[in-house]
C-alpha cells in the first residue's frame, strides 16, 4: 500500500514537472523571445494596428500570461483528481 | 466644485471607508494577525494582493517611465507581470501547503538551520523598509500637490491612516482594505485613460485604442514614432537599451516580485493548496487590467505632451504648466530667449524639463478632463501607496514578533504576548518608515532596484531547490544565498554609490546595475548546486517534509507549530 501510494505520488510529481516546463517554454517565448530578442524582426508584421514586436513587448505578454495561469490551475486540478492526491 | 474641494471630499470619503473596514475586521489571533486566519477567498485574495504590489511606484511614476522609454519600457510590463507565472507555477501552492506564517519559517525549517533563518529575516526586513519608504513618499507628493499641505504633513496624516488599520487588524484588517484600494485605484486610472483614449481615437478601450487610428486617419503610434523622431528622439516603437540588458532587467524584476516577502506571504492566507494556484490567476488579472491601460496612458499621454508644449509661446503655456512648475517638477528655462517652449532630444537646445512622475498626475488636467477626475486620481495615488505600505509593515512587524522573537530569541513567549510584540513591531516600523518618507535617502529609486536585485539573488534560488530538489542541503542553500547576495549587493554598490558615472562600456557584459540580480541568480543557483553536491544530503525527516509539500492532500489551515 504504501509502495503504490508513494508510486503515485512520483508519477504525480513527474507530470506536474512536465507541465510546468511546456508552460515555462510558452513564458519565455511571448516575453523574451517575442517581446525582446525577436522584437525587431517581429515589427515588420502589424496586429490590430501595432507593430507586432512592440505588442508583445507592451500588451501580449502580459495577456498570454494570464491565460498560462489559469490553464495551469485547470489543468492541475485534474492532474489532482487523476492521481488522488486532491483536497477534499 | 474646483478641484480642491473634489479632492478633499473623495480622500476623505476613501480615508473613511478605510477606517472603517479596519474597524470591522480587527484580528484577535495572532493566526489572524499573520495570515488572516487562513480563510480568505482566492478572488478576494487576489484582488488583495494586487493592490498590495501595485505601489506608487505603478500607479503614479510607471506609465511616466513608460512615455519617455517606449519600448524599451516594456521591461517594467513584463518584468512586474511575467514574475506572477513563476509565483504560481513554482512557489505558491508548495509554500500554501508548506502551512507556516513566513518565508525566514520555510527557508528556516527546510534548510533545518537558525542561520539560514536569520538571513532570510535580515533580507525580508532591509527588503520591505526600502520599499516602504518609497510608498511613504508617494503620499507625501501627492498630498503637497492636491491638498496643498506640505510634504512633512502630509506623511503624517498617512502614517496615522496606516498605523490605525495595520496595527489594529493585522493581515485581516489589511486584506479587506486592500480590496477596497483596489477598487478606488483601478477605477481611478482607468476614468481618465477612457476619456482620453475617446477624445483620441474614438475607442473607449485604452488597449485598443493605443492600435487605433486618430481624428486624421493616422496609427497613433505612428504618428508619435513621427513626432519624437522629428523633436530628434530615437522612434518610441523602437529600443534604445542594449539587447542583453533588457533582458536582464525583465529576468531580474520577474525572479525578484517572486520573490519578494510581501507577495509571498499573501498566498499563506488562502485555505487550500488549489485556492493558492487560482488565487495568483486572480491576482495577474487584477494587475494586468493596470498594467495593459498603463503603455495606452504613456503613449496619449507623450503625444498630448509634444502637441501642447512644443514650441508653443511660453505666455500661452496651459494652467497645468504653471501650476507644476510650483511643484518643481516642470521646469522651463528660455535658452534663446525667444519665448517659445522648446523641447527637443538635444541635451544643449532643450529648454523643457518634465519630471515623469508627473505623467499620470497630470495628464487629466493635460487632457482638458473635469475636476472630479482630477481629484480622482488623487485618491487612486493614495491608495495605491497606502495598501503597499502597509503589506510591507506587516511583514517587518511578522518578521520581528514571529521570525525573530517567538522563533529564535524568546521561544517561550504566549501568543498573546507575541500578538502585542507584532503590534508594537508594526507601530514602530510605521514611525521608521515615515521618518524615512519625510527625510528620504537622495538613492531612494536606486534603492528600490537594489530590492529587487537582493530578493532575486536571494530567496527565489533557496526557495525553487527547497521545493524542487530533495537533495539540496543547507550547506548549499546558505553558501548560495550569502555569495548571490554578495556579488548583486557589490556590484550594485559599485555602480550606482562609487563608480557612478561608468556606463555600459565599464559594465559587465553591457549589464546595468538593475539587470545584475539576474546574474546574481544565477551564481546562486550554481553555487548552491555545487556545495550540495560535494556535502551531505539534509536528514530523512527533511527530505519527507519535501515530500510532503509536493502533494495537495491534507493542507490544514496555517499554524505556528
Amino acid at each position: 500500500m504504501a509502495d503504490k501510494q508513494s508510486s503515485s505520488a512520483e508519477a504525480y510529481w513527474k507530470a506536474n514537472v512536465r507541465l510546468v516546463l511546456w508552460l515555462l517554454a510558452v513564458w519565455f517565448a511571448v516575453s523574451y523571445g517575442a517581446g525582446i530578442l525577436l522584437a525587431d524582426w517581429l515589427d515588420q508584421f502589424r496586429l490590430f494596428g501595432f507593430k507586432l514586436g512592440f505588442w508583445f513587448a507592451q500588451q501580449g505578454s502580459i495577456y498570454v500570461f494570464v491565460g498560462l495561469i489559469f490553464f495551469y490551475v485547470w489543468k492541475m486540478n485534474r492532474l489532482d483528481r487523476e492521481h488522488d492526491v486532491h483536497e477534499d | 466644485m474646483d478641484v480642491m474641494t473634489w479632492t478633499y471630499l473623495l480622500v476623505g470619503a476613501s480615508f473613511a471607508l478605510y477606517i472603517g473596514i479596519a474597524i470591522w475586521s480587527r484580528a484577535g489571533s495572532t493566526s489572524e494577525y499573520y495570515v488572516a486566519g487562513g480563510g480568505v477567498p482566492p478572488v478576494v485574495n487576489g484582488m488583495a494582493t494586487a493592490a498590495d504590489w501595485m505601489s506608487a511606484a505603478s500607479f503614479i511614476s510607471m506609465a511616466g517611465l513608460i512615455a519617455f522609454m517606449g519600448r524599451d519600457g516594456g521591461v517594467y510590463l513584463m518584468g512586474w507581470t511575467g514574475g506572477y507565472v513563476l509565483l504560481a507555477l513554482l512557489l505558491a501552492p508548495y509554500l500554501r501547503k508548506f502551512g507556516k506564517f513566513t518565508v525566514p519559517d520555510f527557508v528556516g525549517d527546510r534548510y533545518y538551520s537558525q542561520t539560514a533563518r536569520l538571513v532570510a529575516v535580515v533580507c525580508a526586513i532591509f527588503v520591505s523598509f526600502t520599499y516602504v519608504a518609497g510608498q511613504m513618499r508617494g503620499v507625501g507628493i501627492v498630498f503637497s500637490r492636491f491638498l496643498e499641505v506640505d510634504i512633512t504633513t502630509g506623511v503624517i496624516i498617512g502614517m496615522a491612516i496606516v498605523f490605525f488599520y495595520a496595527v489594529l487588524g493585522g493581515m485581516k484588517g489589511i486584506t479587506y482594505t486592500q480590496v477596497a484600494q483596489y477598487c478606488v485605484l483601478i477605477f481611478a486610472y482607468m476614468v481618465p485613460a477612457i476619456f482620453i483614449s475617446l477624445m483620441l481615437t474614438g475607442n473607449p478601450i485604452p488597449q485598443l485604442g493605443f492600435g487605433s487610428t486618430l481624428a486624421d486617419g493616422s496609427h497613433l503610434i505612428d504618428k508619435l514614432d513621427g513626432l519624437v523622431t522629428q523633436l530628434g528622439f530615437t522612434a518610441y516603437t523602437s529600443g534604445v537599451k542594449p539587447t542583453i540588458d533588457v533582458f536582464c532587467i525583465t529576468l531580474a524584476l520577474m525572479v525578484g516580485t517572486a520573490g519578494l516577502p510581501h507577495v509571498i506571504v499573501r498566498f499563506f492566507t488562502v485555505p487550500r493548496v488549489k485556492d493558492a494556484r487560482k488565487s495568483a490567476g486572480w491576482a495577474l488579472l487584477f494587475i494586468a487590467i493596470l498594467y495593459t491601460t498603463a503603455p495606452a496612458i504613456a503613449a496619449f499621454a507623450r503625444t498630448n505632451l509634444i502637441e501642447t508644449v512644443a514650441d508653443k509661446p511660453y505666455a500661452e503655456a496651459p494652467a497645468w504648466v504653471k501650476n507644476w512648475e510650483k511643484t518643481g517638477l516642470i521646469k522651463w528655462e528660455d535658452k534663446n530667449g525667444d519665448g517659445t517652449m522648446q523641447y527637443v532630444a538635444a541635451k544643449d537646445r532643450n529648454e523643457m524639463t518634465i519630471d515623469r512622475d508627473i505623467m499620470v498626475l497630470a495628464n487629466p488636467e493635460i487632457a482638458k478632463l473635469p475636476n472630479w477626475v482630477i481629484a480622482l486620481v488623487a485618491a487612486g495615488g493614495l491608495a495605491a501607496a497606502l495598501s503597499t505600505a502597509a503589506g510591507l509593515l506587516l511583514v517587518i512587524s511578522t518578521s520581528i514578533s514571529h521570525d525573530l522573537l517567538k522563533k529564535t530569541l524568546m521561544p517561550r513567549i504566549t501568543e498573546k504576548q507575541e500578538l502585542l510584540f507584532a503590534r508594537i513591531g508594526a507601530a514602530a516600523a510605521v514611525c521608521v518608515a515615515g521618518y524615512l518618507g519625510i527625510n528620504p535617502p537622495g538613492f531612494v529609486a536606486q534603492v528600490v532596484a537594489f530590492a529587487f536585485g537582493l530578493a532575486a539573488a536571494s530567496f527565489f534560488p533557496a526557495i525553487i531547490l527547497g521545493i524542487f530538489s530533495k537533495r539540496m542541503n543547507k550547506e548549499g542553500a546558505i553558501a548560495g544565498m550569502v555569495t548571490g547576495i554578495s556579488i548583486t549587493a557589490a556590484y550594485i554598490v559599485y555602480f550606482k554609490f562609487i563608480n557612478a558615472g561608468a556606463g555600459v562600456d565599464q559594465w559587465f557584459l553591457g549589464i546595468s546595475p538593475e539587470g545584475f540580480g539576474a546574474v546574481g541568480m544565477v551564481v546562486n543557483f550554481v553555487v548552491a548546486v555545487t556545495v550540495a553536491a560535494l556535502t551531505q544530503a539534509p536528514p530523512k525527516s527533511v527530505q519527507d517534509m519535501v515530500e510532503h509539500i509536493r502533494v495537495p492532500r491534507g493542507a490544514g489551515a496555517a499554524h505556528a507549530h
